[in-house]
């Protein structure tokens, strides 16, 4: 996803899990935290789809793709 | 990210005020009773993106906007804080059930109790379990009442979901006759008196009773029957095994049915009413019917079940879902009390204001959703993605710390419903299209009777 940064808000985590089995190795789990960490910012094209879907069905709205340089 | 924090700024008396107050000591109260929509868009129309209307004797500040929605969304609960914020609520969970927890709280509650992603799969089958349930005696046409089926159904659902079977299986019909009085008891006037003694009050109160009645019965008739398989135990029988040292009960029913009520108040008359809003919506659009039965039908026919797919994507369902919560988002004024001096929109309002926030008027800003009042499931299918792009005022399940944490839940049971109602059955309305609309003298909102729509079952099925 060349130019797209995959964020995370710690802060709206409301750790439902459902970004992990969507995009394995993208998305993880802090379970001390109880919150979602990103694995991987830059996931290639293959996982594009996935990483899209996380961010559409994450029940807190917590993940976003934001443009390369803009801090969200 | 644009919120601009100041530590300074005008006071709460220089936020314009919406017109309207009447010539006495409870200023807008009558409004927000009578017609709540027309009180909050008229304070958005003339007041902007902060203004304030009178209830009783304090002022409530209502924001719409990202900026200031966003700054509403993300103070976190000591500095904005929502249980003083709900009076009328106390009276309907009982005293010392809280209404909401932290979110710290809530991501425990979380943790251990079923609305995780996890539990997501078994609570779809229990869905599509119960809606056959609901129809099982339909036969091949007929009519229905869409408030008191879904609200029927919806009280089904949640208690086996968040109770479980067992205590599903031992309710009938009376507990969401029950239920019902009770959030018709959620009255604004309790911003007054949460006690006084008028009609609403009164039902709610006898509501209550005959809730904890129901409760009490159940634990009664389990008493006498044998232990049950640790798989086979639900909610109840945890909390009434719980004893204090000297062997005595630690929960009374009364207080069971206090924590009952409150899991179930966020999901039931949200997901009752969002349900038949959509069938409505639908069949107001008979296009987009259309569209979403081809959609269904296909995803159906291999065969698939409705716990399955309910969980995937069902693109063209799920915009029709969200464009119903957007133009009828069930709670229309979200409301917290200021617990330190609140910067926000270029004000500083003193610590102990109400601040509210609206879905209702927020959902249909202009600005962000063009042509804000045609319902247009279109938004949501990419590159638009409005839900996405307006996040701090797309907001029917709130935002930021306190959203919905019901909410994949709730999008999973809307699905599972409409996948075997839409397959199965053919709609008509019953009454002309414009008179379904909400009732919305309480601050639950309802379906105003009459609701009536009629089915037909689809050739072949």
């Amino acid at each position: 996803m060349s130019g797209r940064r995959v964020v995370a808000e710690a802060d709206l985590c409301q750790a439902h899990q459902l970004c992990q089995p969507e995009a394995p190795g993208v998305f993880g789990f802090d379970p001390v935290q109880d919150k979602v960490v990103v694995l991987n910012e830059h996931p290639d094209d293959e996982q594009r789809e996935s990483v899209r879907r996380a961010v559409r069905y994450c029940p807190a709205m917590a993940l976003s793709l934001v443009e390369e340089g803009r801090d969200g | 990210m644009t919120t601009v924090s100041t530590t300074s700024g005008p006071s709460l008396d220089a936020v314009p005020e919406v017109s309207g107050r009447a010539d006495d000591e409870f200023g807008h109260l009558e409004e927000l009773r009578a017609d709540p929509i027309a009180l909050l868009q008229r304070l958005r129309a003339e007041c902007g993106e902060v203004g304030r209307f009178r209830l009783v004797d304090h002022d409530v500040v209502l924001v719409s906007g990202a900026d200031v929605n966003e700054a509403f969304f993300r103070a976190p609960d000591d500095v904005l804080d929502q249980a003083q914020a709900y009076p009328f609520m106390t009276p309907v969970f009982g005293r010392g059930v809280v209404f909401d927890a932290s979110p710290q709280r809530r991501q425990e509650m979380l943790k251990n109790q079923a609305l995780r992603g996890e539990h997501l799969k078994a609570h779809a089958g229990t869905i599509e379990r119960e809606i056959r349930r609901m129809v099982a005696n339909w036969g091949e046409q007929g009519e229905i009442d869409l408030l008191g089926f879904f609200a029927e159904l919806t009280i089904y659902t949640t208690t086996a979901c968040l109770i479980g079977d067992r205590f599903r299986e031992q309710i009938d019909r009376r507990f969401a006759d029950h239920y019902h009085d009770l959030e018709r008891g959620t009255d604004a006037w309790a911003f007054v008196d949460p006690y006084a003694d008028i009609e609403s009050f009164r039902r709610r109160d006898a509501a209550r009773l005959g809730l904890v009645e129901l409760v009490q019965g159940i634990i009664d008739a389990r008493a006498g029957e044998p232990r049950v398989s640790r798989e086979e135990r639900d909610l109840l029988d945890v909390l009434v095994s719980l004893k204090n040292d000297d062997g005595t009960a630690h929960f009374s029913a009364d207080e069971i049915t206090g924590m009952f009520i409150s899991m179930m108040f966020a999901g039931h008359h949200t997901s009752s009413g969002t349900a038949a809003w959509t069938l409505i919506e639908l069949l107001r659009h008979p296009e987009e019917i259309d569209q979403v039965v081809a959609e269904l039908d296909e995803l159906y026919a291999d065969g698939s079940k409705v716990s399955f797919q309910a969980l995937r994507a069902i693109p063209r369902l799920e915009a029709v879902l969200k464009e119903t919560l957007r133009l009828h988002p069930p709670l229309i004024l979200l409301l917290r009390v200021a617990q330190e001096d609140f910067p926000i929109g270029g004000y500083l309002l003193p610590a102990g204001t109400m601040v509210g926030t609206s879905p209702r008027v927020s959902n249909r800003l202009g600005e962000d959703f063009p042509d804000p009042d045609a319902f247009d499931p279109g938004r949501y299918i990419d590159p638009r993605q409005e839900d996405l792009t307006n996040r701090w005022t797309w907001i029917p399940f709130g935002a930021g710390r306190h959203r919905c944490v019901g909410n994949a839940f709730a999008m999973i049971q809307l699905k599972a419903i409409f996948s075997v109602l839409l397959r199965d059955y053919e709609f008509e309305m019953a009454q002309p299209p414009e008179s379904y609309r909400d009732d919305c003298s309480k601050m639950v909102i309802q379906l105003e009777r009459p609701c009536q729509v009629r089915y037909r079952r689809r050739a072949g099925r």
